[in-house]
């Protein structure tokens, strides 16, 4: 019931840090995105989220799972690939909408 | 060797993320996000691949070969149909995260239940909430958008909607601590499972109160959530690419759900259990006004003397399928060397941006998209303002009538240009279910009828005084 030994606590701590400096650059980052872009931001976030895929495949493809834990990774990492897959590719469908007038023509 | 290798593909990954974030800031520079993206997610896979511990490859190339299908189909739906793939894509990925949290804690409890220290427990929790509640949650914000039948566009409430959910909440939080105090026994799992069933029914019941015309707000919030769920993954499996990238997914989420609250000037708390629908309909009465309405010709008539002319869309504009009919206005107004441009609402469209999208898909250059706060302070030098299916972000009452529900809501300021047209499909109220000052203006002339039909009628009488 307590925070373990005294190494992963402050394996905890770092984990903390990382995760507060990270959303510390990504508000930095995204409040800079072009409003014009709203949506293919939200589009690619949502395929960079399915990072998720990472611990999908450690969980459908590692050594040591049972059969039925192996089954729930699967189906896991079938739902972030489609997120990779769909999120990567109609971004960069919106994307090469936008043009500059001479673009257009 | 192969853990350094793997280590520093996660590390390049998180940086190539941030790169990739960072290019959105841009147009021009937009198209290189993806390449880092991919690349980024590419390195994150192939390593993560090679880990010593993954041996069992059919059960990742199978599920993988699987995806392509659904992952193209939704790459290539209809524009106006984004925010539903949007929706359904921030469910798929909440429904990873609670999957791998479910198959990580039954791991645990049967072969290693030393894994259980509170941190984990805590975070394990945490992953499969956020992700079982962000599943069902966008999966109704999903139907909403797509307008399906048995799910109402109003905002859903019943009496003691409030008790309700806050004892599910209370109950939650029980369970919790006590699968964090013992998450070994023989009932610990029975209480896990209780938590999965609580997290779904946390989804439904978040979203199903909030109305059609805060689903902006909400699919931001669940992408928001779904980038959470992420980093507690991140937490569980002790892995920082996990961490910074779900992190900036969550950044992400909340300032767009910040824009959007902003733009329709609300709370968060006000959407999440403000039930907006409610207090609409009071300022529907008031005495009969009438509307003075025009037909296309003659309004093209005062289009072709005006130096600039500023297009108000909303997505009355989008669901009329008129996009491609503005172009070809805005392309005939360009030829006679009229200025036109565009002025976008933050909440014009069904999502963060939306309108900007349909409107690019119709090869209107971007740099004649103007936002709201760039456009307005230019608003009274404007020859012919033409609202095309917007309707409560052009009402003046938001700015001056304290007893109106759109009070201080920011408005693109259409009733300072010198003359408005407004195309209006019907004499209802719009989406607020509210009636719009801005039409019983002396410098307002409705065009009765369906968006595209209208601005065709426009093109056509433009082109037809050209060969005079």
């Amino acid at each position: 019931m307590t925070f373990a030994t005294t190494a992963s606590t402050i394996d905890y701590w770092s984990m903390i840090f990382v995760f507060m400096l990270a959303t510390f650059i990504g508000i930095g980052v995204i409040r800079r995105v072009s409003r014009l872009l709203h949506t293919p931001l939200m589009s690619l976030t949502n395929a960079i989220s399915a990072i998720a895929v990472v611990g999908a495949i450690i969980v459908a493809g590692g050594e040591q799972y049972p059969t039925y834990v192996r089954v729930l990774g699967a189906i896991a990492l079938f739902a972030s690939m489609t997120n990779i897959i769909s999120g990567f590719l109609i971004t960069e469908r919106m994307l090469k909408m936008f043009k500059t007038r001479e673009e257009a023509k | 060797m192969q853990a350094f290798l793997i280590e520093a593909s996660y590390l390049a990954g998180t940086a190539l993320f941030i790169f990739s974030l960072h290019w959105m800031s841009d147009p021009k520079t937009a198209r290189k996000s993806v390449a880092a993206g991919a690349l980024g997610m590419l390195l994150a896979v192939l390593a993560t691949w090679f880990r010593p511990e993954v041996t069992r490859h059919l059960w990742i190339i199978i599920p993988i070969v699987l995806a392509i299908g659904p992952g193209m189909w939704l790459a290539n739906v209809p524009l106006t149909a984004v925010p539903q793939r949007t929706a359904i894509s921030h469910a798929f990925g909440g429904l990873a995260a609670g999957l791998v949290g479910t198959a990580e804690y039954f791991y645990w409890f049967h072969m290693e239940p030393e894994m259980f220290t509170s941190f984990r427990t805590i975070a394990l929790i945490l992953e499969i909430l956020l992700g079982f509640l962000t599943f069902t949650g966008s999966l109704i914000a999903a139907g909403k958008l797509q307008e399906i039948k048995w799910i109402p566009q109003r905002p859903w409430v019943y009496k003691g909607q409030q008790a309700v959910n806050g004892g599910a909440f209370a109950l939650t939080l029980l369970l919790g601590f006590l699968l964090v105090l013992w998450p070994d026994r023989a009932w610990s799992p029975f209480v896990f499972i209780l938590l999965i069933i609580m997290a779904l029914n946390f989804g439904w019941m978040l979203v199903m109160p909030i109305g059609g015309a805060d689903m902006p707000t909400v699919i931001a919030i669940l992408n928001s959530y779904a980038g959470l769920s992420a980093v507690a993954m991140g937490f569980v499996l002790d892995n920082k690419l996990l961490i910074t990238a779900g992190a900036l997914d969550g950044s992400s989420g909340l300032i767009l759900a910040i824009i959007m609250c902003k733009a329709m000037n609300r709370s968060f708390f006000n959407v999440l259990f403000g039930a907006f629908g409610q207090v609409k309909q009071q300022s529907a009465t008031g005495e009969q006004k009438e509307y003075k309405s025009e037909t296309p010709e003659s309004a093209a008539a005062i289009l072709e003397q005006a130096n600039l002319v500023v297009i108000v869309p909303g997505y009355g504009l989008a669901v009329a399928q008129a996009q491609h009919k503005v172009r070809e206005l805005y392309d005939s107004l360009k030829k006679r060397g009229i200025t036109v441009k565009f002025a976008i609402h933050p909440v014009a469209g069904r999502m963060p941006g939306h309108m900007n999208v349909l409107l690019a898909e119709a090869e209107i250059p971007y740099t004649d998209l103007i936002e709201m706060e760039e456009i307005n302070p230019d608003m009274s030098q404007v020859d012919v303002c033409l609202v095309v299916g917007a309707n409560d972000v052009v009402n003046p009452a938001a700015e001056h009538d304290k007893t109106s529900p759109i009070y201080g809501m920011p408005i693109i300021q259409a009733d300072k240009a010198r003359t408005i047209f407004a195309i209006k499909r019907s004499k209802n109220p719009g989406f607020a279910g509210i009636d719009n000052e801005l039409y019983f203006s002396d410098k307002t002339w409705m065009l009765f009828g369906d968006a595209k039909a209208v601005v065709g009628e426009l093109v056509k009488s433009l082109s037809g005084g050209g060969m005079h």
